[in-house]
């Protein structure tokens, strides 16, 4: 039978509960919390400065690394261990690519944009989370950005094109699941992280990412008005 | 100029200060920091037992996790209680990504000091089935934000985090991370710690930065609900007679108080 009623009962194109906050780590230059759900991320933004070691500096532009991290009490099941794994780096690392498209790093050159994200609680969804939440405190450091970043782990269960999975549904065992992870820059539409894990077809690949646009309005929405809560009267341009 | 000429230079002014009875925020020498707060159950999808610490800007998260493991062949009947403090770079513009610095060592040992070795988890409770089966008790803490005074952040949400955990079921012998029971962890003791630091002749409590890097000597001191010390560590580079001792613990004492009645 396919997938046409949600484990928790949201429609196909509903997000769950998405909160945010932008300047709650004050010694960082920027910082947010974002809540998708159970997902809870924060990150703070350290910098522009010195980058160590210097051999990684550049010439004409700034160096924007990522740190991803999941507390060691932040997974569904087992501690786990604390500090870097392959998949945190893997998963730093295309952070900083879902990013960088937004920013002008030539402003800064040879220095470097240190921004760290934890993850508190988890239930999916933690890179996209940390992507929203990290977004959120490269605008809140003052940072020129020509976009916001808006991340959503998109899935196609069982023939269906669903937005926001959450770990039941990543776990489904009915049918086939394809965890579509992606960051999108809500004015342009276009896609800037890209992660697929299981198997969909083409037409339902270019379905969630056209289903995405629609649904991560919402997420624009709570992260402008994070930042209007802040910075209020500011005019959006 | 040099980091050490700054130093220097940030220690006068400080100095300067406490002579005439103030400090670069405006406090008494006595005097925490506002607010002072805790909020439980911040991760209660995904841990045992969380919280987050506010100490004025300072802010740490804690967390436990539990697991069903071997006791040590010594201690049969023991369950065990893991204390592990990591500091992120996110918490302060000082700390670099890369293993542990002796600062966050020290961080770590002296947090554990004051919350395992003073016996505030009574282990035989942790105890499943003699030599076979114990629960492991993990906490995890985390600096968010250093603005000062972590080490008595560090330790009042690791207290926090295990006041908020409840036992996990057990199920065919596994642990059922999704359900947990309303039971609590055998709590013996809630130590709370207190750092006193000495700079020139003056005693002064929860340090800022800029204060914690002036010091010219520390004590930490982890105090039970009797008002007792429960575990001691000094730190920096001067000596302390017994008189500065005797001084230190009384205003930790003295100090305690306002901590416990966030708890």
């Amino acid at each position: 039978m396919a997938y046409t009623k949600r484990l928790d009962g949201r429609k196909l194109d509903e997000l769950r509960k998405v909160e945010a906050k932008v300047g709650v780590i004050k010694t960082a230059a920027g910082s947010a919390m974002f809540r998708m759900g159970n997902t809870i991320a924060y990150a703070a933004v350290r910098g522009p400065r010195e980058v160590f070691p210097r051999s990684m500096a550049k010439p004409d532009t700034a160096v924007l690394r990522c740190y991803y991290d999941m507390m060691a009490f932040s997974g569904a099941g087992e501690r786990v261990r604390p500090g870097p794994s392959r998949r945190s780096k893997e998963i730093s690392m295309v952070t900083a690519k879902a990013l960088e498209p937004v920013l002008d790093l030539t402003e800064f050159p040879k220095s470097g944009i240190d921004v760290f994200i934890e993850l508190i609680q988890t239930d999916a969804g933690t890179r996209c989370a940390g992507i929203c939440a990290a977004a959120l405190a490269l605008a809140d450091a003052g940072f020129s950005m020509k976009d916001m970043v808006c991340a959503v782990a998109m899935g196609v269960i069982d023939g269906t094109v669903v937005a926001d999975l959450d770990k039941a549904e990543e776990d489904y065992d009915k049918g086939p699941v394809a965890d579509l992870a992606m960051a999108m820059l809500p004015r342009s539409g276009e896609v800037t992280l890209m992660q697929m894990d299981g198997e969909a077809s083409q037409e339902h690949i270019i379905e969630a990412v056209e289903l995405m646009k629609k649904s991560i309005k919402k997420i624009y929405e709570v992260q402008k008005k994070a930042l209007l809560e802040k910075y209020g009267g500011v005019k959006d341009e | 100029m040099g980091a050490l000429k700054m130093n220097k230079i940030m220690k006068d002014y400080i100095l300067g200060l406490l002579s005439k009875g103030e400090r670069m925020d405006g406090r008494k020498l006595d005097e925490f920091r506002k607010p002072i707060k805790i909020e439980y159950g911040i991760s209660t999808k995904s841990s045992e037992g969380s919280a987050i610490v506010h100490i004025g800007e300072t802010m740490v998260i804690a967390g436990v996790k539990m697991a069903i493991g071997k006791p040590y062949e010594d201690t049969p009947d023991e369950g065990s209680l893991t204390v592990n403090v990591e500091l992120s770079p996110m918490a302060s513009e000082s700390f670099e990504p890369g293993p542990p610095n002796d600062y966050s060592i020290e961080l770590a040992r002296v947090t554990d000091r004051v919350v395992r070795e003073s016996g505030m988890i009574d282990v035989n409770k942790l105890c499943i089935k003699e030599g076979e089966k114990i629960w492991m008790v993990n906490v995890d803490i985390y600096p968010m934000n250093d603005a000062g005074n972590l080490f008595d952040a560090c330790a009042l949400a690791a207290l926090a985090a295990i006041k908020d955990a409840k036992m996990p079921k057990i199920e065919n012998d596994k642990v059922n991370y999704h359900e947990k029971t309303s039971k609590g962890l055998p709590l013996k003791k809630t130590p709370i710690s207190v750092t006193v630091i000495k700079i020139g002749k003056h005693l002064l409590v929860d340090p800022l930065v800029e204060e914690f890097n002036a010091l010219d000597a520390r004590l930490t001191i982890g105090i039970d609900e009797a008002n007792n010390p429960c575990a001691i560590q000094k730190g920096g580079d001067a000596p302390l007679s017994a008189s500065d001792i005797d001084k230190m613990i009384t205003l930790a004492k003295e100090k305690v108080k306002e901590l416990r009645k966030v708890l």
